[in-house]
């Protein structure tokens, strides 16, 4: 198969399941909201080191927010609820607690929830209160520059992360060129994120190290500069490779931004499209390029 | 006859309970509830007891009835001495339509009653969920507690387009009451939580013994209890939520005022003094 001359390789990304929180943050505008959200998303690219992977999905209008004000979205993704908890009361508390005129909501309203404003308001050292509508409750924290308003819970729910593809491009330049216009068009989608910086990623790992204690190392059969010494997967003129990493609330919304990603790669100067294929020691979830590109 | 559900699917045709005649003898109906009429035919229903005074009549003897099984309720005629319609249910919806009653929707704990004309005293006192929607004006002691009770509203919204008595939300432990007229005297007393919010004139004594919760005036209001601090001019983001979602219901809320500064009392001293009353002061 080929688009634009772009060979798609006949493989699949494996992805495996993860759990998901959807968060809403606003400010009293979109400038004070997305530097909450940023903040709060940072250092969050790979579950391996970071504890979470997390990134900004949307901005919101002030008519879709629950309190009227300009909003961002942030989508989080750990590997079970108890370390999401973790993680939204670290995020939540340090991050965007202490960004001026922020609140932040609960965004999936899914069954299973997690205390985190519910803990985040001993903060307020006696001084919170709290407001009950149609059974949510919101905590209003005092802060210097008037209040802080937190859910008390935010939801969880069954996500996949680890979508991917790589581009292999005939040089760098044009391999950023084309993971840049699919990250552009993929941040479109809504229910995704791209968590590496700037949604690209170039440190691609396989599983497994030579050394002990090392459990993932650089997918040395994509490393270009190494070509002769390992079993490379590069094909001839290939002289760069960028990756894209999806995670997503659900497998549909993945294979679409899969399909809009590689739409959008297919560019001069890329050779293929390949993806990161562990012979399923990875996960469950297979996203074959072919087929989602047929 | 059919009723549509807040989502604006159509629903089954609803029991229609029309009075027979007006009459000035209290009439305690607090079998007028969906709870009471589902699983029942209408026989059975017009067999439901009722007091007509000090005397016990079924249902039918007071008004005519017809429909089909449905948790939605439309109930028409003079009302004005029909009490308790709505006393504790928990699902479906009743429309009435014109004057009502005291204490209807007294101790709900669910569903939605609306009233299309005015609610006389005691209206939603001790409700424990669901919505009470009242288009008119409504009396003293709205969503407030019985003599004797030291808790009152607990969960629930009510919700008066017109004017609303004394005492409103007195004793109130959760939930939200919202005016957009003018309100009498002691609004929140003794309040333990819970938000009252008044679009109109808030008037005297407003939160005297409160201990928690929140009074929120959009409009112009009496001078406070001197039982009351002023601590900070603030834009409260909670208000903003609230209101958003009184929108979505279709409450035609001016939401230039949501957006604007409040003037923050905390009080009263005399009690816990946790409580707030939030007044509008302007735009920013």
């Amino acid at each position: 198969m080929r688009i634009n001359g772009v060979e798609i390789e006949d493989t699949f990304a494996e992805a495996f399941g993860m759990q998901a929180a959807k968060v809403i943050i606003t400010a009293v505008n979109e400038r004070w909201a997305a530097i909450a959200a940023q903040t709060a998303t940072g250092f969050a690219t790979s579950i391996i080191g970071c504890g979470c992977e997390a990134g900004i999905d949307m901005v919101l209008p002030p008519e879709q927010t629950p309190d009227g004000r300009p909003g961002v979205v942030a989508l989080f993704f750990t590997t079970s609820s108890k370390d999401m908890e973790k993680q939204l009361i670290s995020r939540l508390g340090q991050c965007v607690m202490t960004s001026p005129t922020s609140a932040c909501y609960d965004g999936l309203g899914s069954e299973i929830k997690l205390k985190i404003g519910g803990k985040l308001r001993f903060f307020g050292d006696g001084f919170q209160g709290s407001k009950l509508i149609e059974g949510r409750r919101f905590w209003r924290v005092p802060m210097m520059d008037g209040e802080f308003v937190v859910e008390e819970s935010f939801s969880v729910c069954k996500a996949v992360g680890g979508g991917n593809f790589f581009i292999l491009a005939e040089t760098l330049k044009a391999a950023l060129s084309a993971a840049e216009a699919a990250v552009e068009a993929m941040r479109k989608v809504p229910g995704v994120i791209m968590p590496f910086p700037g949604g690209i990623v170039r440190s691609g790992s396989k599983i497994g190290s030579k050394y002990k204690g090392q459990h993932v190392s650089v997918n040395t059969a994509y490393c270009p500069t190494i070509r002769n010494q390992t079993e490379s997967e590069l094909p001839e003129g290939v002289n760069a490779v960028l990756e894209i990493v999806i995670d997503g609330l659900d497998e549909a919304v993945i294979s679409e931004t899969t399909r809009v990603g590689i739409l959008s790669a297919c560019q001069p100067g890329v050779v293929r499209i390949s993806a990161g294929n562990y012979g399923g020691k990875l996960g469950p979830y297979r996203f074959h390029l072919r087929k989602i590109m047929g | 006859m059919t009723l549509q559900n807040r989502n604006g699917d159509k629903e089954a045709s609803p029991i229609t309970l029309r009075l027979k005649e007006p009459t000035s003898i209290p009439i305690e109906a607090d079998t007028v509830s969906p709870d009471h009429f589902i699983g029942r035919s209408l026989k059975d229903i017009a067999a439901l007891p009722v007091y007509f005074g000090r005397r016990k009549r079924n249902l039918g003897d007071v008004f005519h009835i017809e429909g089909e099984e449905s948790d939605q309720v439309i109930v028409e005629g003079d009302l004005a001495h029909v009490k308790k319609i709505g006393y504790g249910m928990t699902r479906g919806r009743i429309v009435i339509r014109g004057n009502v009653g005291q204490h209807t929707g007294a101790c709900m704990r669910g569903g939605e009653i609306i009233v299309e004309g005015h609610v006389a005293d005691r209206a939603g006192i001790h409700m424990e969920g669901g919505r009470l929607w009242i288009k008119g004006n409504a009396g003293h002691l709205l969503g407030a507690a019985y003599p004797g009770e030291r808790r009152g509203v607990n969960r629930g919204v009510i919700i008066v387009e017109g004017n609303v008595g004394s005492e409103t939300g007195a004793f109130m432990r959760r939930g939200l009451i919202v005016v957009m007229g003018d309100t009498g005297e002691f609004v929140g007393a003794r309040m333990i939580a819970g938000s009252v919010f008044v679009f109109g004139h808030l008037g005297k004594r407003a939160g005297a013994g409160m201990k928690r919760g929140s009074i929120v005036a959009f409009g112009a209001c009496e001078p406070l209890l001197p039982t009351y601090r002023f601590e900070s001019v603030f834009q409260p983001v909670f208000i903003r939520v609230f209101v958003n979602r009184l929108r979505q219901w279709g409450l035609p809320v001016n939401i230039e005022r949501t957006e604007g500064l409040f003037r923050r009392y905390s009080g009263d001293i005399t009690a816990l003094g946790k409580g707030e009353i939030l007044i509008y002061d302007s735009n920013e």
